[in-house]
């Protein structure tokens, strides 16, 4: 496949590249979902072709072809440099690159048993069974599952001399019980709403033990139909590790993204009030609060090897003591703030897309509080909130609002009642100073986002957090009216 | 890009080898999609190109039913080496599922495959614009941010797409539409403002006028102040309106209700919304685009779907309408889905206010928010269809007949029940494209009791 690659390169060199990268993906995927008792889809994909980025001219262009042959390698090639060249026109100073070592290497994601090699009745029954507890529940209107798999075959070689290829593993798995009546809709999933992914073979939907939590949540599902609502008010809550997870990734993760910060995606996703000027100058969040970027992290469905313009993976921090330190970035984002590498987090949903830069595993570092019932005991009362079922915040990531599936008032450090349409929100560097109290790395979780978009046009990626329960003092909750009916 | 001719001979291709898995004992039907795109992007921001992208990407679907059992694979090889793996793999993959007596098979030639209705969509000039022309239109937009001391940022996109449908008992439909799209933000001091339009012709996107309408509301916008939250009477621009409304589409599949998830269940037949709101789906309408056949190449009908704040009817794929006893709409996503079907081509019947009828209805102790778009918007509460969501790009102050001043951004929680039972007026109905979803053809709108829950710090 590096045969394909050096093509490219010297087709780029030739018409007038002065920095050349190309991507060559081999990707195999296969999607099961069930809807009750029947399979409702069945798809398997393969997808194979070359991306190539150039810098001429001062400026980007990218192509990208599925035909691999050398005639069409190279015409791919010729129009990169023709698109950078076009985009040289309109810079205001030609592109520079922070500096790399140059690689060799070959990466392969850890897994067990690799998913491909599972037999479809298998996978099937699983879902199915789980559907069959679920839909005996009475009330569950709706019972779904999904396993979801996914095979990288990946070669990455550029101009520079590196050389490196990698082989990443993602598997992915969820089962859902929606209950409805005139008023409301209720929906529990498990491991999480967008179900749980990565980095990691089938070993995975084994140990989340899909059918040993089906039963649990369709009666949960039922029994929010006539819950009482969330109540409204400024009360101590306890945010469940994966709700905490989506939490991290929309106000600490795209917040930190260099390219934001720098205005580069303020059309379209956004920019960040993480702006150059408040790195060691932000009280981000309390002293407890240490948020990394750790593309390291094995298992973790932001991990790799080297990301998609040949920078080894890194761990950094982001938010060291509560200070805010460091960006995800690029080689040229980097450069361009003074950086002397790239934090390497630049990735591409497929040979397709440009890289752009991309939360890798943006994660909570673990406290002390314990175990989550330790930490409900340690409260006293309050509310804890489990599994985010609607994610909002603005375009800056100050603002946002979050309501999850389910949450459980407790008092006198015992969980009382569940409740219904729970949402909470607030300011991002304000409620992270309110954070006092993180669990211990018992209760520590990597959780799979599979679905982070961003970019024009829209590219899907994969991004890990890890994070175990934490409280956040007088925390804004019910503003948003869905549980102000009772 | 292919050909109709090209796509057919793909498509012939892999149905004859699928031909030789199908046996009297086993008899299949394979349907064969094909779709494609060559949409190059060019981004900017601070006054440069960011990044440029020339993709050209051909996949190929196929869809094997064999004993009651069904499966869709996708390849983007199309040798016939490539062609004929998918067609082994798909067979071998059918036989792993159990049975499902619920699946249909496929479907016949559609009487009407071919509309005369339906606009020419398709512009060579624009499908086949370059690099070059792309920058050229870059820089005008970052010549005029220059010349007013802005910063401009956006997209300009140029291309074309185009899909096939084929399947084993002849069914042929083919559908090619070039596309231009241009968004941009203009900002100062971290103040911005935006606008986009999208259309299959390059030459009805005014690029200069857009870029000069958002230059002079960018410097409206300056110096922002914070508002209380509360209900406000809210207008709210095109843009504002197809990013809320879009969250409904999918309660009008005939699927969301048989899954009793739509927040209309049960509800066909009776008032809904407001006197002044109908909303039908149209493939042919002058303002709309898209291909005029389903996931499953049958014809897209058009029609209502509220009339006069009356739920008259749903969207259908052929499973959903078998399930209800009802006929196909021709409203299909590609299959096997668990979504079933969707709304493809929206119209919400607009009015005949001015933005300045819309202002002068603003008086005395009333105070309303103008919206320029809306930001992240995500379901609240399915049941109520209560949404969530930030204004951004230009929010502003109305008081007694006139805008007064900038405000900071709002966030708003909102049941699109409500809204739609509280418009006021309405202008006429545009093509108009948001970031939420698909562009439809929607007009802007003076609501009443508009709830506005919290601030934010810009």
């Amino acid at each position: 496949m590096f045969d394909y690659l050096d093509i490219a390169l010297d087709a780029a060199k030739h018409y007038g590249a002065t920095y050349a990268d190309a991507r060559l993906i081999d990707q195999s995927s296969e999607l099961i979902e069930t809807k009750n008792l029947t399979v409702s889809v069945f798809n398997r994909g393969n997808s194979l072709g070359i991306g190539i980025r150039v810098i001429a001219g001062g400026g980007w262009g990218f192509a990208a072809t599925q035909k691999l042959n050398k005639k069409a390698i190279i015409e791919c090639a010729k129009t990169a440099v023709e698109v950078a060249k076009a985009s040289g026109t309109l810079m205001q100073k030609p592109l520079q690159l922070a500096p790399e070592p140059i690689y060799n290497a070959t990466w392969v994601s850890p897994h067990k048993v690799d998913p491909f090699s599972v037999s479809v009745e298998t996978k099937c029954a699983l879902l199915i069974d789980c559907a069959k507890t679920m839909l005996a529940v009475k009330g569950v209107t709706l019972a779904q599952g999904m396993l979801h798999f996914i095979r990288d075959d990946k070669y990455f070689a550029s101009s520079e001399g590196t050389r490196v290829r990698q082989i990443a593993i993602r598997s992915g798995c969820l089962i859902a019980a929606s209950a409805s009546s005139a008023q409301e809709r209720q929906r529990r999933s498990y491991p999480c709403s967008f179900g749980q992914y990565e980095l990691a073979g089938y070993e995975m939907v084994q140990n989340w033990d899909l059918p040993g939590h089906a039963q649990q949540i369709a009666e949960e599902a039922v029994a929010l139909l006539t819950a009482a609502n969330c109540p409204q008010g400024e009360i101590d809550t306890i945010i469940g590790s994966s709700q905490l997870g989506l939490q991290i990734h929309e106000s600490m993760g795209h917040p930190s993204e260099l390219d934001r910060a720098l205005g580069q995606e303020i059309n379209f996703a956004g920019a960040s009030f993480l702006t150059p000027d408040l790195r060691n100058n932000l009280k981000y969040g309390s002293d407890i609060v240490n948020l990394v970027a750790d593309a390291t992290a094995p298992g973790a469905l932001g991990s790799f090897g080297f990301d998609d313009e040949g920078v080894a993976a890194q761990c950094t921090y982001l938010v060291k003591d509560g200070m805010f330190e460091g960006y995800l970035s690029s080689r040229d984002t980097a450069l361009s703030i003074g950086l002397p590498r790239s934090g390497g987090a630049m990735r591409a949903e497929s040979w397709r897309f440009v890289p752009i830069i991309r939360m890798t595993n943006i994660s909570l570092l673990p406290g002390n509080a314990g175990t989550l019932q330790e930490l409900i005991e340690d409260t006293g009362s309050g509310i804890y909130m489990e599994t985010n079922k609607s994610w909002s915040i603005d375009s800056m990531r100050f603002n946002f609002q979050f309501s999850t599936e389910i949450a459980w008032e407790f008092k006198k450090g015992k969980r009382t009642r569940m409740l219904k349409n729970p949402s909470y929100s607030g300011i991002t560097p304000v409620f992270w100073n309110t954070c006092d109290a993180i669990c211990s790395e018992s209760d520590y979780t990597y959780w799979g986002t599979p679905n982070c978009g961003k970019g024009q046009p829209m590219q899907v990626m994969w991004t890990g957090h890890g994070a175990s329960p934490a409280r956040f003092r007088k925390l804004t909750v019910g503003i948003s009216g869905s549980g102000a009916k009772a | 890009m292919l050909s109709e001719s090209q796509s057919k001979k793909i498509v012939d291709f892999v149905l004859e080898l699928c031909a030789k898995h199908s046996s009297k004992k086993h008899p299949a039907q394979a349907e064969v999609s094909i779709t494609g795109s060559n949409v190059a992007t060019s981004r900017f921001a601070n006054n440069e190109v960011t990044q440029n992208q020339a993709p050209d990407i051909t996949t190929v679907a196929l869809r094997v039913l064999q004993d009651q059992r069904q499966v869709r694979l996708e390849t983007l090889d199309l040798s016939d080496k490539g062609l004929t793996k998918l067609v082994e793999s798909a067979f071998e993959a059918v036989k792993l599922l159990d049975r499902d007596e619920q699946i249909l098979p496929l479907p016949s030639k559609s009487k009407k495959d071919k509309d005369d209705k339906l606009p020419v969509r398709y512009d060579k000039a624009t499908a086949s614009e370059t690099a070059a022309d792309r920058a050229q239109k870059i820089g005008e937009i970052i010549s005029l941010a220059k010349a007013s001391n802005l910063s401009a940022a956006g997209v300009y996109c140029t291309g074309a797409n185009f899909e096939a449908i084929g399947n084993s008992n002849g069914l042929f439909n083919y559908y090619r539409e070039s596309s231009c799209e241009c968004s941009l933000t203009i900002s100062k001091d971290g103040i911005t403002s935006w606008a986009k339009a999208h259309a299959p012709k390059a030459l009805d996107i005014k690029v200069k006028d857009m870029t000069e309408r958002v230059i002079a509301k960018t410097i409206k916008a300056q110096n922002p102040e914070s508002l209380p939250p509360g209900k406000y009477m809210a207008i709210l621009e095109r843009a504002a309106v197809l990013d809320l409304l879009c969250q409904l589409w999918w309660d009008f599949s005939a699927t969301s209700h048989i899954d009793k998830l739509s927040c209309l269940l049960d509800k066909v037949g009776q008032k809904v919304f407001g006197d002044n709101v109908t909303i039908y789906d149209d493939v042919c309408h002058p303002l709309q685009c898209g291909s005029p056949f389903d996931g499953e190449g049958q014809a897209r009908m058009s029609l209502p779907l509220v009339q006069r704040g009356v739920l008259t009817g749903l969207v259908h794929s052929r499973q959903s309408a078998a399930k209800m006893q009802a006929k196909s709409t021709g409203h299909a996503l590609p299959q096997p889905t668990g979504y079933g079907e969707m709304p493809a081509n929206i119209v919400v019947e607009g009015g005949t206010s001015t933005i300045q009828d819309m202002l002068s209805l603003v008086q005395g102790k009333d105070v309303a928010v103008l919206l320029t778009r809306v930001w992240y918007v995500r379901e609240v509460d399915p049941a109520t269809k209560l949404i969530t969501g930030m204004t951004r790009d230009g929010t502003f102050l109305v008081q007694n007949g006139a805008i007064v001043r900038p405000i900071k951004n709002l966030r708003f929680n909102i049941s699109l029940l409500d809204l739609l039972n509280n418009v006021i007026a309405m202008g006429p109905s545009l093509r108009t494209a948001g970031e939420e979803g698909q562009p439809a053809v929607v007009p802007m709108m003076l609501v009443r009791d508009f709830n506005f829950t919290e601030g934010t710090r810009f």
